[in-house]
């Protein structure tokens, strides 16, 4: 149906065409405003006082010393919370700030509100705080051990007794990572003089802040306004609250706005991270290659409190096998309650970490097989008319596996490097590796997803065309987190109305129903939807209105002669149209982890290629190229740029980023320490978009922007072991795990069975 | 104390404190909220400005220091007339997502090219290593320099 909305010729800046951002300018002129860059006459600025042990005893708190500071108005502690004292959006078991115990290093204790930052940051630290330290649980199996679980998601399926004729097991781990989106945490609360307040913070979904927020701050949803966030980038870490309550509670106590910022030390415990996992694998295959069983357990370190483990782990456990059939499946995945530092959401939600070890155990399967691992993986895999390994999921729609791998591989090698420019050896310019010890690998890896949420959550997103006389405007309370949703609606829009005049109003929470969570590869399709089902009625709308048979930005027309002007066509106020877009519901899952899950999946191939100096373990990732299932492109530059950030932040998991734990305190909680890939470590990106249109999708288009992330890491991984033909089991890949006397003395398993015959 | 100092070409004249860094006076006194602050410790390159024709991180500059000095900011790119061609070929590439990173690196690719009009890739690709993106992978922000590089190239032709 849609198809035919796209008029011909095609409406200005529709589906389809590389249109560029509408805050495009805003942005690189500098006068768009950031959260942090939010300001308002009169306010205050908020600091947060926390507890720098891992596991303690609250044992006193006196804030005082602060308030008797001159310019200081407010220091406030848990005892202060009006209303609900505990939040998260699942299961409420956060403490808005510490209450009896600190779970974390950094747990918040108090907030003060002040004249000025620095004043603020001094009284924070002049309140008193006495713990009595507690010995943290940072250990996933002796988490396991204790039952610290938040949730255990089993999957049996198929024979427990069926087994094929090669076995491959391993052990494998992926370190914690940080999401580290560029702006800090930051947030700025209101009052509006009539007991309630509007407040903006970083989020990826407004209405579940809403939810906790109302609960928390005793106020009726009513009375709150959470406004639409402009953020320095999210990948998964706003959609848990961080400052929003905090600031809420200061500006309703004293009347007056408050705002708060986090610098980036206070980022590292302020948002929630990658889950680091523990995962235990094997893999049973025929010598003909055919996968006949896979047995899993997967740890998940979910920190100490719950936030969204629960799903990620689901995540991990549904995907834990990744695009390949497989009729004998065993998988227990667990989300553990420990000391070390909250996870929750972070591009890929939880199926990167099982990508990781089931793609590695991928390549041991084939070499074990003696067999290309691209022809095993083509042999295996998934596609439509199958079933999903784990859930026994009939998968519906299009899944183009074998066209995402065999795409792949068809794009040409990079000439190999021959030159001693440091720039192109690995390690740099501040290095020494002389270009005759480097050694190139090539690796590959496959990613499956799902697309939305799963496991019969209600799950829609609502949006309101209005035509008037200056153009069309699409509300909605979807956030815009960077990656270019802005774009996409109003191409989808355009497309659906036939009118290029075409722009997006971001609402608060009074004015509008939930768009849901950007994220999950969602909004295209969520979002999307919902905006062509009502910019598909308006138009509608306007052409019975009028009696015509066409629309565009100067109105109503039949048979090529213009019947009614958008001003004539409007006179009575504008014409609209609210559509709360529901996707196909999904079951719960039944006690074998069984059931018709999941709405939909995507699927990408990564290829990596690495120059690798053995001697000092220095790694130089050179390209990664990656065939991606996109349903349609509706904006081809934007889905390349979601590719080549994506692949940065997969491959930096593989060689360079890890939030350091030492018994639970984070080691490097700068950018100093914590490295993020520069343009110097980014690698060249060469994709091939691969476009089987969604049946369901608006004008064919599914989420993409999380697979580029995920099969990069086993890609580089995949790589560095080609050329190194060593194990390495651990992302990310240190120097020390390559430079190292042969076997690796520090490896987890240094002697893995590759291969055993039954 | 008071610290004079040219900003996109106005002179300033502004009371800070001790503590105050350039970042925080162009910030905070001066209400030029473009560049932005992602480490306050020099790695993040998000608050770079030109101070006295050198590419610097303000967050590093201590306010005290600027006496005297010419700045250039984001919001001193481009004229009345339009966008910097650097500007322009941010909003071409893509190379602009969530756009936390781009005023910086705005800042810092237009200084690049004014200073070295003929680097190579490579010699961009070292000099904005000094710039974190989290979003883009770099990818388009080297097309929008390369772009921007040809757009002058083209311009400075007879
Ligand atoms: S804020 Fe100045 S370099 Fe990061
Ligand atoms: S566009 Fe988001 S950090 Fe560069």
């Amino acid at each position: 149906m849609s198809e035919t909305l796209v008029r011909r010729p095609p409406v200005r800046g529709g589906v389809g065409a590389s249109v560029p951002r509408p805050d495009g300018v805003p942005k690189v002129t500098g006068r768009f405003e950031f959260l942090g860059d939010m300001h308002h006459e009169d306010m205050l600025w908020g600091a947060t006082r926390r507890a720098w042990v891992p596991h303690a005893r609250l044992v006193r708190v006196d804030v005082t010393p602060a308030l008797a500071m001159p310019g200081v108005h407010a220091a406030l502690t848990q005892d202060d919370v009006p209303g609900h004292r505990y939040q998260g959006q699942a299961v409420t078991d956060q403490p808005v700030l510490a209450e009896d115990e600190v779970r974390y290093w950094g747990e918040p204790v108090a907030i003060v509100a002040a004249d000025d930052p620095e004043t603020a940051r001094r009284a924070a630290e002049a309140i008193v705080v006495e713990v009595e330290e507690l010995d943290p649980l940072t250990d996933l199996d002796v988490a396991l051990e204790r039952g610290a679980v938040f949730r255990h998601v089993p999957v049996r399926r198929g024979d427990p007794d069926a087994h094929g004729e090669v076995v491959v097991e391993g052990t494998y781990v992926t370190a914690t990572q940080d999401p580290a989106a560029l702006g800090t945490e930051a947030g700025l609360a209101v009052p509006d003089g009539s007991g309630g307040i509007d407040l903006w913070g970083p989020t990826q979904w407004t209405h579940i802040d809403l939810k906790q927020l109302a609960a928390c701050l005793a106020l009726d949803p009513a009375q709150l306004r959470v406004q639409p966030c402009r953020l320095g980038g999210a990948f998964g870490s706003r959609e848990d609250l961080s400052l929003q309550t905090h600031i809420g509670m200061l500006a309703l106590r004293l009347g007056r706005p408050v705002k708060m910022v986090y610098d980036r030390h206070e980022s590292f415990v302020g948002h929630v991270k990658r889950h680091g996992a523990l995962m235990h694998y094997r893999h049973e295959a025929d010598r003909d290659g055919t996968l006949v069983r896979v047995d899993a357990r997967i740890l998940l370190d979910g920190g100490p409190y719950q936030l969204t483990s629960n799903a990620v782990i689901a995540n991990s456990t549904y995907f834990a096998v990744g695009p390949y059939r497989c009729d004998h499946v065993t998988v227990d995945g667990y989300a553990l309650r420990t000391n070390n530092p909250p996870s929750g959401a972070m591009r890929g939600f939880g199926a990167n970490q099982p990508c990781f070890a089931a793609e590695a155990q991928m390549d041991r399967l084939a070499a074990a097989l003696g067999m290309d691992p691209l022809e095993l993986r083509l042999r295996n895999a998934l596609g439509q008319g199958d079933r999903l390994p784990t859930t026994g999921q009939l998968i519906e729609h299009p899944l183009p596996t074998d066209e995402v791998i065999r795409s792949v591989a068809a794009i040409p090698l990079p000439d190999p490097a021959d030159d001693d420019d440091p720039l192109h050896l690995p390690g740099g310019t501040g290095m020494t590796t002389p270009r005759s010890r480097v050694v190139r690998g090539v690796g590959y890896a496959v990613g499956l997803k799902n697309l939305q949420f799963s496991e019969g959550f209600d799950d829609y997103a609502e949006a309101r065309v209005e035509l008037t006389a200056d153009g069309a405007v699409v509300h909605t309370a979807a956030i815009e987190v960077g990656q270019g949703m802005v774009t996409i609606i109003e191409q989808i829009a355009r497309s659906a109305l036939g009118m290029s005049n075409v722009r997006v109003e971001f609402d608060h929470t009074g004015r509008i129903g939930s768009a849901g969570s950007t994220s999950a590869s969602r909004q295209t399709q969520m979002a999307g939807n919902a905006t062509l089902e009502a910019a598909t009625a308006v138009r509608e709308q306007a052409l019975a209105a009028a009696g015509g048979d066409d629309l565009d930005d100067a109105g109503v027309w039949r048979d090529g002669a213009l019947v009614a002007s958008l001003t004539e066509l409007t006179a009575n106020g504008p014409l609209t149209h609210h559509v709360r877009y529901r996707h196909r519901p999904t079951d719960q899952p039944d006690a074998d982890g069984q059931g018709e899950l999941h709405v939909d999946f995507c699927v990408a191939a990564h290829r990596a290629v690495v120059d690798v100096d053995p001697d000092l373990g220095l790694v130089r990732v050179v390209e990664i190229a990656i065939g991606q299932d996109v349903g349609r492109a509706l904006n081809p530059q934007q889905v390349h740029g979601q590719i080549e950030g994506g692949i940065a932040q997969g491959m930096a998991h593989a060689v360079m980023e890890e939030v350091l734990l030492d018994r639970g305190v984070i080691r490097n909680p700068t950018l100093t320490d914590y490295l993020l890939p520069t343009c110097l470590d980014a690698p060249h990106v060469e994709a091939a978009l691969v476009e089987v249109p969604s049946p369901w999708g608006p004008f064919g288009a599914k989420g993409m922007a999380e697979l580029p992330t995920m099969s990069a890491t086993p890609a580089v991984a995949a790589a560095i072991r080609a050329a190194t033909g060593l194990p390495l089991t651990r992302v990310p890949i240190r120097p020390e795990d390559i430079a190292v006397p042969d076997p690796p003395p520090d490896d987890p398993e240094p002697h893995p069975p590759e291969a055993g015959g039954r | 104390m008071i610290v004079t100092l040219q900003v996109n070409g106005r002179s300033h004249a502004v009371e800070v404190a001790g503590w105050e860094s350039l970042l925080w006076v162009l910030r905070e006194r001066l209400g030029l909220r473009g560049a932005k602050d992602a480490c306050l410790q020099g790695e993040c390159g998000a608050c770079s400005v030109v101070f006295d024709g050198e590419l610097v991180c303000s967050c590093l500059v201590m306010a005290a220091d600027a006496e005297g000095a010419e700045v250039t900011t984001v919001e001193g790119l481009g004229d009345a007339g339009g966008l910097h061609p650097v500007q322009q070929a941010f909003v071409d590439e893509g190379a602009v997502q969530c756009g936390y990173c781009t005023p910086g690196l705005a800042v810092a690719t237009a200084h690049l090219l004014e200073t070295h009009p003929d680097a190579s890739l490579d010699e961009l690709r070292e000099a904005l290593a000094g710039n974190l993106c989290r979003c883009t992978g770099y990818g388009a922000v080297l097309r929008a320099a390369v772009a921007a590089q040809r757009g002058g190239a083209e311009e400075a032709a007879p």
